[in-house]
This record gives C-alpha cells, structure tokens and sequence, in this order.
C-alpha cells in the first residue's frame, strides 16, 4: 500500500501548489452516495500491481501555446449494468483464449531398415484447452508384420508453468509385443534455450517398475519451407522387462534426421533417416520380440496438424 | 516489382498478394464485367450532415480470386466517409443486419461513455436485427475513423474515415482533399487466423532465420561474430524476424478497399495542394508509407494540429492517422507506396493528373531484423552472456545519468522499472526501457531518408493536462511462444478496472516489455504524449510503443464512465486490454 504512504508526503508538498483538483476529488470522495468513486472502495490487487505513484504536484508548466479547443463529454445517460468480467468479455466476444485444440501428425512414416524390414511408425499428439490448462494426448508406435511394436499412449494434464516450460501429469498404457503396462506419468514440456523443444517424462508403474523418457528436437531452416529436423529420444527403465525388449538403464536410443518441406505450415512430407540403439540384448533381435538391437532406418512420411 | 526480398520471403502467390486488379466489392456486386471501372478513380460513399444512417451487413467481395464474405457499412468497404462539423450534433442510426451482435466504435471521438460503442462497457452491442442510435455533440476537428468493435468484424472490412471540419475553417488550404484508409484483408476467417497464431505463433512469418543467412553472416563478419550474435537471441528464445504475426502470407493490403493492383487512384492538378488523410484501420499491419519523389508534409497526427513537419516517409500504427500535404508540381503520377513493417507486401494508390495513369511502384525494402535496443532498451551494449537480462541491470538503471534542470520532469525512480515476474503471461522483461522517442523504429533506422518519428510532434495548442497528479505505470508484456498479450502480466478478466478519478491528472507509463510494437489506444480522453522529460508533444489517441521502449502520456479524467484501453493490435486486443473507469 505504498500509496497510502505517500499521500501525506504528497499533501505536504501540496501546500505551495494548486489544490483545486485534488480538493475536488478529496470532496466527491467524501460524498456518499458517490458508490464507484475509487477513494471508498477496497483497493484492488491490481492498483498495487500497477506502480501507481501520487506525484508531488508540479506548477503548471507555463505552456506558451494557445488554447486547446477540447470539450469534456457529458457524462453518459445511461450507465451500464454491472457485469462480472466473464460476461463482459462475452459481451465484447473476446476471450483472449477461448478453448482451442490440436491435432498434429508429426510422424507418419514408412521405413526399410537396413536389416530389410518395413514398418509403418507414428508419433503424433492432440491437444484441447485455453492455453494454460490443457488436455494432452500422445501416441507414437511401430507396426510391423509382426504387428503393432513398441507403442505407447499417454493422456496428461498439462499446466502452463513458466514462461516456456508446462508441466504435465497424467498416465501411460503401452500398446505392443509383451504385457501391456500402465504407468502414471509426471513430466516437464518446453522450449528449452535455444530453440529445443524438449520433453522429459518419468513414469512409475506396476510392480515398482520406474521409466523415464527425454526427447528433444530442432528445426532447422535451410528456407522457410525446407527444413531438416534433427531428433533424439531416450527411454530409461528401473528394471529390465525382457518380453518387451527393454534392459534397466539406458534401454533405447533413437536418433533422426527428418528433412521436411511445407507446402503449407499444416502439411510437409519429408523423408529421413532414422538410427535405433536397443541396450541389454545381444546385438540381433532382442530375446522375445521382433525388434533389432541396432536399426538404421530410411523412411519416407508426412507430417501434419490441424 | 520483380524481384520481391533477397532474404528469403517467398511471396508465393504474387497475385494473392497483389490483389485482383478488379476486386472488392465491385466484384462481389456483380460488376466486374465492366472494364470501365478499372483503374478509374474508385467511388467512394461520401456522408455528411447531421443525421446517418448506417447498415452493417455481410456482402460478397473477391480481392484475390476467391469470393468471400466481408462484413460492410451500406454496401462499402471501407465503410462510407463520415463528415462531420465540429461543434454540431450528430445522430447515427446504425442497423446491425448480421446474424451475429454487432457495433461500432468512433475512434478518437470525445463523446458521452455510452456513445463509445464498446459492448459490455457502452451498452450492450446492437442484436442481429437490432439497431443503436448514437447521438453526441462533435467537439474535436481532424480525421479520425470507425470500426466495429465486436468479434473479429474490423478484421473482415468493419473501417471507415471521419473527417471533421473544424469551426474556423482549415488551418492550411489544399485543392484536393483525400481520406486514405490503409487495412489488411484476409480470404481465411478472423478466427482461423487467430487459432493458427495460438497453435504456432510464428505461423505467418516467413522471414524466420535460415542457414544461409547465418552463412551469410559468417562470410561477412566471421564465424564467432555471427555466432555471438545468434547467441543471445537463441538463448532467450526470441525471434528477431518477429515483426509483424500475420503477414502477407495471408494478407493482401488495401488502400481505400483497392488492392496493388486495383491501384486507387486519386486526382490533381499540377501545382494542387493535396491533403492526403491517412488512417490505418488495419488488423494487424503497421504501414511505412511514402510517396517516392515528393515530400510530405505532416500537419496532424490523430486529428490534431501539428506544427508541420517534412518528411520522406513515416510509419503509421494501427488506429493512428496522420495528415499529410503534398504539393506533385509536375504533370505525371506519383505512387502512393505502403509496406508491411516486416516488407511481406504493400499497399499501393496513384496520385495522378488523370485517371488510368501509373507511375513505378518501388521495391519493398530489405526485411529487417529486430536489434538490441529492440531487446534491451537502453542497455544496448556489452556482453550479455551471463545471467538473463535482469539484476545485474538494474545497477545499469540507476546510474543512467538524470536530466538536470528539468523542473517538471517525471519522477527519476519511474525510470528503474517495477519489478515484472516472468511466467506464462510473460516471456521477457527489460530492466531498463530506451525513451527514444526519436527512433522511427526497426527497419527505418538509418535508411536514408527523413522519417517521422514521436520526438518530431509538436501540437500547436496547449495540453489539457497543465500538471500530473498521479502516475500509473503499466507494462505492456506477452509470451509470443505462447501467443498471449496482457497489460502487466495479468488480463482484463482478472485485473478488475484501472479507476481514475474526476478531474483528476494522471501520467501514464508504458514500458514495453515484449519484442513487438503496440499501438495502444485509450477511449474517451485524449493521451498527451510527453517527451522523455515530460514535456507535451502532442495530443492522441494512439500511441505506439516500440518493443524495449518506455512512452508517457497524460490523461486528464475528465470523461466520466467506464472506457477501454488496450492494444489495437486486433489479436492482442482481448489479452492486453483494461476497463478505466472514470468516476
């Protein structure tokens, strides 16, 4: 309330200076009746969120110009009804951020390892929310002849934490070859320094088992349409979980190069390599599934969002 | 007009962003069939009087090829020109013939709080079907505008010009007077231009940074320059492409609802004094404009008197207007050349002797990049490579030296800034803000030509506000990752209003702590822009605050009611907005 310790200040400073506005506002404030006069009302969090100043007053700057032609307006007629700042922004239609979503494909792709197989592999996300709470999806996953490998479904809750970085709760069911886990899920999302966009999840599931993922990618501009977007992610596991092909520690590295070209912001078809590193099986495929210890991919796919 | 920027802005389209040479409403209206209106000189709707009546409805128009819907004032785009006299009353009857609410606010008109045509804060919008009827006694003389001030309607051709004239006559004689009203039209809806912005905010900039740029720099400065100087800005993650959110990517930029090459062409005859009224009345776009080989002669800003000053070009904010003289001595044409502030495309009109000439309409400039000053304000040089950009600047601020022998300068502790927390609703913050209102802004810097900027505004007549009682300082932040715009961290929703009282004089601060430009425009009263010492420059109604940048005005409360204040940056609006309520 820095105001209020600097009225007296500023009324000592007064006593050379011209009151009569001060005096005329002092008087409506002393009025009753005057209901929305700011002196009687509780001041509001923002009056001290805005640096808000009493000014020792200064003589009238001796302005040589002449006269100004300006005429004060009547005051209105009628007066509004009062409105909780919803329903004015309702009225005025400007909800700044009224709910949104979206849906983005980031990878849809087909592949030939160099091991010779194909498999179709996707990564996509959706959102809904206002821009500080929202409701994320997640999915990524390989399907292959043997069928659906590796997948993964999260739905996590996502609150606007920093400047660029949201945190996120929500849980994790995995889709594939082996027992379908489910994990709760905790992690950060953002844009890291320069320009990475980062995500880093930590899941705890059934039977003490603990995981972590990390992903960060980049875009870089060779024009605004062609762009070559580097890729790595990281899966940690506490414990080994063989039917899935994953070891504890560092289980899997992938590591991409997607160069993409946007015909518009919402399609770019790319084609791309793509390097898997699975830890803890002998260098082949890994003890009861079909994926390869050591992949190099070349793949061809498209990405897009609405 | 061949090569458009070096730099890598693809203008794919070159037609969509030209325009249609016959587009608009003729096209909409079924007229495009006749030859003879193209080129010639547009019809323009001209009112005037005491007594409007105006109709906001949809109408078809086709500006690029494509049909599309634009929301108009009797069948115009832009809205008829209003002319008024000052001192007589006016009555506007205005029918709202959408099947959405409507309403029109009179921008930079004094009038009675419930004239001002702000939904939830003047009255309660005019229903689909519903009409208003405004009535207020013109007190001011200059040029000003219309506009809807509901949804998205200004995005989608809702604009039109005002001119008063003043009781004594005008103060300096012209042969031809022409309004110029400068916009933005898109074929995509307002709101998916605004939902692509909050999914990726960097959705219509095409000039983002690319490799070869960098290897450009390296050729030219070095490979540690060139990375020192990406450094900082990477760090930060602030984008110094980042001028305008949308662009010409979606845009094509009208001059008095004509495209490039719908070309309007106004009339003169050699040795004419023409008074030129600028309006921008776009969404989204500030204008560099000039009129390649004649000076201008600017004579108001915001329908207020200047003291003349000669320009080669100035830039104008959305919802400013400025007056201009010219005096086209020879018998040939001369192009009227508006661009983007971020050169993504232009709007385009013809001074000429006779309707159907041309004359050559100039490149559009480099694209520029935002600079440190941009960034930093006045701490501007040195190293940042420790630490952000906050404690250590503080120290910097208060040793800025202090403006001895100023009596009535602003308080010096104004100076170092409130503190600002960063977080969702804001990306960055700056210890300590430039007051240079000389700067005519990124891209203009040093171009070679003379361009208006704040220091050169001198109003003729004496302020309203003959003292400060009071100053209040707002920030004016965003998260451009985020896309989202507030007045000190906080949105209107939750801010409540800023209470002003009668008869009270207040000094508003403006620091701008994002890296964008922010025409902002306060309803009701005028904003008597100050030099950095305090001095009165001149009387607006909008005021652009150029990023890092710390601007005051005073505000004389003497318009009871509630009004708003905000960004007049259309999808800024809603975030970075207040109620002032004056009681």
């Amino acid at each position: 309330m820095s105001r209020l310790k600097l009225l007296p200040a500023a009324l000592a400073l007064l006593t050379a200076l011209p009151v009569s506005a001060w005096a005329q506002s002092m008087n409506m404030a002393d009025m009753p009746g005057t209901s929305t006069s700011a002196a009687q009302e509780p001041r509001a969090d923002h009056d001290d969120a805005h640096a808000d100043h009493a000014v020792a007053s200064q003589p009238p700057v001796q302005d040589t110009r002449p006269p100004n032609d300006h005429v004060p307006p009547p005051p209105p007629s009628s007066s509004m009804h009062a409105m909780t700042p919803a329903e004015m922004t309702d009225a005025m239609e400007m909800n700044p951020s009224p709910p949104l979503g979206m849906l983005l494909i980031d990878r849809l792709e087909r592949g030939r390892s160099t091991n010779g197989d194909y498999a179709t592999r996707w990564e996509a996300e959706g959102w809904w929310g206002n821009g500080i709470d929202r409701l994320w999806l997640k999915t990524e996953g390989e399907r292959n002849g043997a069928g659906t490998q590796d997948g993964r479904v999260d739905v996590l809750w996502s609150h606007a934490w920093t400047s660029f970085w949201d945190w996120q709760l929500g849980l994790r069911q995995d889709v594939g070859q082996g027992p379908n886990r489910q994990w709760a899920a905790f992690g950060v999302q953002g844009l890291a320094p320069y320009w990475f966009e980062t995500q880093a999840t930590f899941y705890v599931g059934e039977q003490g088992r603990t995981a972590a993922r990390f992903e960060a990618s980049y875009d870089l501009r060779f024009t605004q349409r062609l762009i070559l977007a580097p890729k790595l992610e990281l899966n940690f596991y506490g414990k080994d979980d063989p039917q899935r092909g994953i070891s504890s520690g560092l289980s899997d590295v992938e590591a991409g190069l997607r160069l993409r070209y946007e015909f518009s912001r919402k399609f770019a078809p790319y084609v791309g390599i793509n390097w898997t590193r699975r830890f803890g099986g002998e260098d082949g495929v890994m003890d009861g599934t079909s994926l390869h210890a050591r992949e190099t991919t070349w793949l061809a796919g498209v990405r897009f969002w609405f | 007009m061949d090569k458009q920027d070096p730099r890598g802005i693809q203008l794919p389209r070159r037609r969509f962003v030209q325009g249609l040479a016959l587009g608009g409403i003729a096209a909409g209206l079924g007229l495009w069939r006749d030859g003879a209106l193209a080129q010639a000189v547009a019809p323009r709707s001209e009112l005037s009087g005491n007594h409007f009546e105006l109709d906001i409805a949809e109408l078809p128009v086709n500006f690029t090829g494509q049909r599309r819907l634009a929301t108009v004032v009797n069948g115009q785009l832009p809205a008829p020109l209003l002319r008024w006299r000052q001192g007589e009353p006016v009555t506007l009857r205005v029918r709202n013939r959408l099947a959405v609410p409507s309403s029109i606010h009179w921008h930079g008109i004094v009038l009675p709080a419930d004239m001002d045509g702000v939904p939830g804060l003047s009255f309660d919008g005019i229903p689909p079907g519903g009409e208003y009827v405004y009535r207020f006694t013109v007190n001011q003389s200059g040029t000003y505008w219309y506009h809807g001030h509901a949804g998205f309607q200004e995005q989608t051709g809702l604009y039109g010009p005002i001119v008063i004239e003043p009781r004594e006559g005008e103060r300096h004689a012209a042969q031809r007077d022409y309004t110029i009203v400068l916009s933005d039209w898109s074929d995509t809806r307002p709101e998916t231009l605004y939902a692509n912005l909050r999914k990726q905010s960097g959705y219509y900039n095409q000039g983002k940074p690319t490799v070869g740029d960098f290897l450009q720099d390296v050729g030219r400065e070095g490979v540690a320059p060139a990375l020192a100087q990406r450094q900082m800005w990477n760090r930060m993650r602030m984008d110094r492409s980042d001028l305008a959110d949308v662009s010409g990517a979606t845009y094509t930029y009208l001059l008095n609802g004509q495209t490039p090459a719908g070309n309007w062409t106004g009339l003169f005859d050699a040795g004419d004094k023409v008074r030129l009224r600028f309006i921008n009345g776009a969404s989204m776009t500030f204008f560099d404009v000039r009129i390649p080989g004649l000076k201008m002669t600017v004579v108001a800003a915001d329908g207020q008197a200047i003291e003349p000053v000669s320009v080669d070009e100035f830039r104008i904010g959305n919802g400013e207007t400025y007056d201009v003289i010219v005096e086209p001595t020879a018998d040939r044409a001369w192009s009227i050349f508006a661009q983007s502030m971020d050169r993504s495309g232009f709007a385009r009109a013809t001074l000429a002797p006779r309707a159907g000439m041309d004359a050559a309409v100039p490149a559009l400039d480099p694209r520029p990049l935002l600079d440190m000053s941009d960034m930093m304000g006045a701490m501007q040089h040195g190293d940042m490579g420790h630490g952000g950009m906050s404690h250590d600047m503080a120290g910097m601020a208060m040793e800025m030296p202090g403006m001895p022998g100023m009596p009535a300068m602003p308080m010096p502790h104004d100076q170092a800034a409130p503190p600002l927390k960063t977080g969702p609703e804001v990306d960055m913050r700056v210890a300590t803000p430039r007051n240079n209102l000389d700067d005519p802004g990124v891209g203009l810097r040093g171009n070679g030509r003379r361009v208006l900027s704040y220091a050169d505004l001198r109003s003729v007549n004496a302020p309203i506000s003959p003292r400060v009682d009071r100053e209040i300082t707002l920030r004016l932040t965003g998260n451009m990752e985020r896309y989202r715009w507030s007045f000190d961290g906080v949105l209107a929703s939750e801010a409540g209003p800023l209470r002003l009282r009668h008869g009270e004089h207040v000094r508003i601060v403006l620091v701008n702590d994002t890296m964008m430009s922010h025409p902002i425009h306060l309803h009701g009263m005028w904003s008597e822009l100050e030099s950095p010492q305090g001095e009165f420059l001149a009387r607006k109604h909008t005021v652009v605050i150029q990023p890092a940048q710390r601007v005051s005005y005073r505000v004389s409360a003497d318009a009871p009611g509630r009004w708003a204040f905000h960004c007049h940056l259309l999808f800024h609006m809603a975030g970075m907005f207040r109620e002032v309520v004056v009681a």
